[in-house]
């Protein structure tokens, strides 16, 4: 006989450590399984796309690392482009190929960020997530010999980037990447087959394409859906064009495919950061003439976006003419991947919602703005 | 193949076609429509096969003070092409526009940002209610009137 049960309404979070931050689920649950999810936001909502408009346009970078703070380097690439498209201008070469190469860098550390703790969520506690930080880590110490920030780094600037990379940057670059070669085969080999973790990802939640595109889901998320679209390929932006590299794309939709995609595209970096040390020439990084204070044109505006770490992050400007953008919209990957979570949680049980929310890969900082 | 954006010019003709009046004006890159239309327009824009766009990238409001500008990104996947549709929204209070949630499910939650931190509410919205801030917050910060 059915045992007759109760729905049951929780919250989880704001403050539970799963929910990346400060983001809150009401769940109404019937036993174990998942009847309503509502998320609820706006716990670090700060306000960024108001301060902006009190900034100058240079000021506005140090707003943009404060967004996704787990991919800073492609917050201020994506709101640079923007400004420059307003401006009609194009950074030097070398400097394209800098952003590039730290756009990569810093991909390679948000999937590792998004990957290790996908795993700790599904109960591995603590030792991939070491590894992954382990390479994350010395990533962020290759930011700090650049701009000496590690999170906020603010190293790019509307129309190239802050200053050249110093000489011992390039040595240290090398030995990591020979090093993360090594480190990430051993985590791909611990992770990829992995019998458990097969078990537990295979088939839950799975997003089909068509809701995917109708609910503007971008980055690893959409491509892990069966949809083959990346920005730097499609709209290629800095040194992308001069790159080679392959979209890899997912075939069940599951959590396991969005796992998968995020690994292979960490390989893929690894493979664009090698030629972007190949083809880096000595060269200025950054436009001589563009004042410090930039006035674009009265009536200007653009839409700058890249593919971010999560999807596509856009930022819309609109110039008065004055010192400050009149209006910066942000277009956050994140915010509006969640428009799924009620799709990839109703109907799966209590164990698998924390592990689909992981698979998104959210980041509060970006979805609240 | 890489993406194309569509002019102005080539929105306004293929919109003018099928909906006759709906325009209102068009720029270099944009087309701009009637508000109370925004509905139709998008899903027409979405449904016509040569058009095709089935992906909205971004929803947002400008505040110019003497009218609102809604802004859509639009992209097609299929035909590898963007458009900017915009649409001039006069007046300060009690501002309504036809929700795209129907036709755009992405619309979801930029449109509740906006009414949000703008003021502008989204009529055949499911959910139209604050995202960032709490229910009973006065004012709409995004508006440039708001101190």
């Amino acid at each position: 006989m059915p045992i007759r049960t109760e729905p049951m309404t929780v919250n989880v979070g704001p403050q539970h450590p799963s929910t990346h931050g400060v983001f809150r689920l009401r769940i109404t649950f019937d036993g174990e399984e998942i009847l309503e999810v509502e998320p609820v936001l706006g716990y670090l909502h700060r306000g960024s796309e108001k301060l902006a408009e009190e900034r100058n346009y240079v000021q506005v970078v140090t707003l943009t690392d404060r967004l996704d703070y787990t991919s800073s380097m492609i917050n201020n690439q994506a709101y640079c482009l923007a400004v420059e498209k307003l401006l009609g201008v194009e950074p030097p070469r070398r400097a394209k190929f800098l952003r590039t190469l730290v756009a990569e860098l810093q991909r390679i550390a948000s999937h590792l960020v998004a990957v290790g703790f996908f795993i700790q969520e599904l109960g591995a506690f603590g030792t991939p997530l070491m590894y992954a930080f382990r390479s994350r880590e010395r990533i962020l110490d290759l930011f700090e010999m650049l701009c000496g920030a590690r999170i906020t780094v603010s190293f790019m600037r509307p129309g190239g980037v802050f200053a050249d990379a110093p000489p011992d940057f390039w040595p240290a670059l090398t030995q990591f990447m020979h090093d993360f070669a090594i480190e990430f085969g051993e985590f791909e080999q611990l992770l990829l087959e992995n019998e458990i973790l097969l078990a537990r990802t295979r088939g839950v939640s799975p997003l089909p394409p068509e809701l995917a595109i109708n609910c503007s889901v971008s980055g690893p998320v959409l491509r892990a859906s069966g949809v083959n679209w990346d920005w730097r390929k499609m709209d290629p932006y800095d040194a992308y064009d001069r790159v080679e590299f392959d979209v890899p794309v997912g075939s069940h939709w599951d959590n396991y495919d969005r796992f998968w995609v995020r690994m292979q595209e960490v390989r893929q970096s690894m493979r664009i950061i090698d030629q972007c040390v190949e083809q880096l020439e000595p060269g200025p990084v950054r436009l001589a003439d563009l004042p410090l204070v930039i006035r674009p044109q009265a009536g200007a505006e653009a839409y700058g976006r890249v593919e971010a770490s999560k999807g596509e992050l856009g930022f819309y400007l609109v110039s008065d003419g004055g010192i400050a953008p009149y209006r910066c919209k942000i277009r956050s990957p994140s915010l509006i991947n969640l428009t799924v979570t009620e799709h990839l949680l109703v109907g799966w049980k209590l164990a698998d919602m924390i592990v689909s929310l992981g698979s998104v890969d959210i980041n509060m900082g970006e979805v609240d703005r | 193949m890489l993406v194309k954006a569509l002019s102005g010019e080539q929105l306004a003709e293929r919109l003018e076609q099928a909906l006759p009046d709906s325009v209102k004006d068009k720029g270099r890159d944009e087309v701009w429509v009637e508000p109370s239309r925004i509905a139709e327009v998008a899903r027409f824009l979405k449904e016509d096969e040569a058009l095709d766009f089935q992906y909205l990238n971004s929803v947002s409001a400008v505040d110019f003070i003497e009218y609102f500008a809604m802004v859509y990104h639009l992209t097609s996947l299929n035909q590898r092409h963007t458009a900017i549709v915009k649409a001039r929204v006069y007046g300060r209070e009690g501002l309504v526009v036809p929700s795209v949630y129907q036709i755009w499910r992405g619309a979801d939650f930029q449109e509740r940002e906006i009414w949000d931190l703008m003021g502008i509410r989204f009529e055949g919205h499911p959910n139209m209610k604050r995202i960032m801030l709490w229910e009973g917050f006065v004012g709409h910060p995004l508006r440039k009137d708001f101190l």
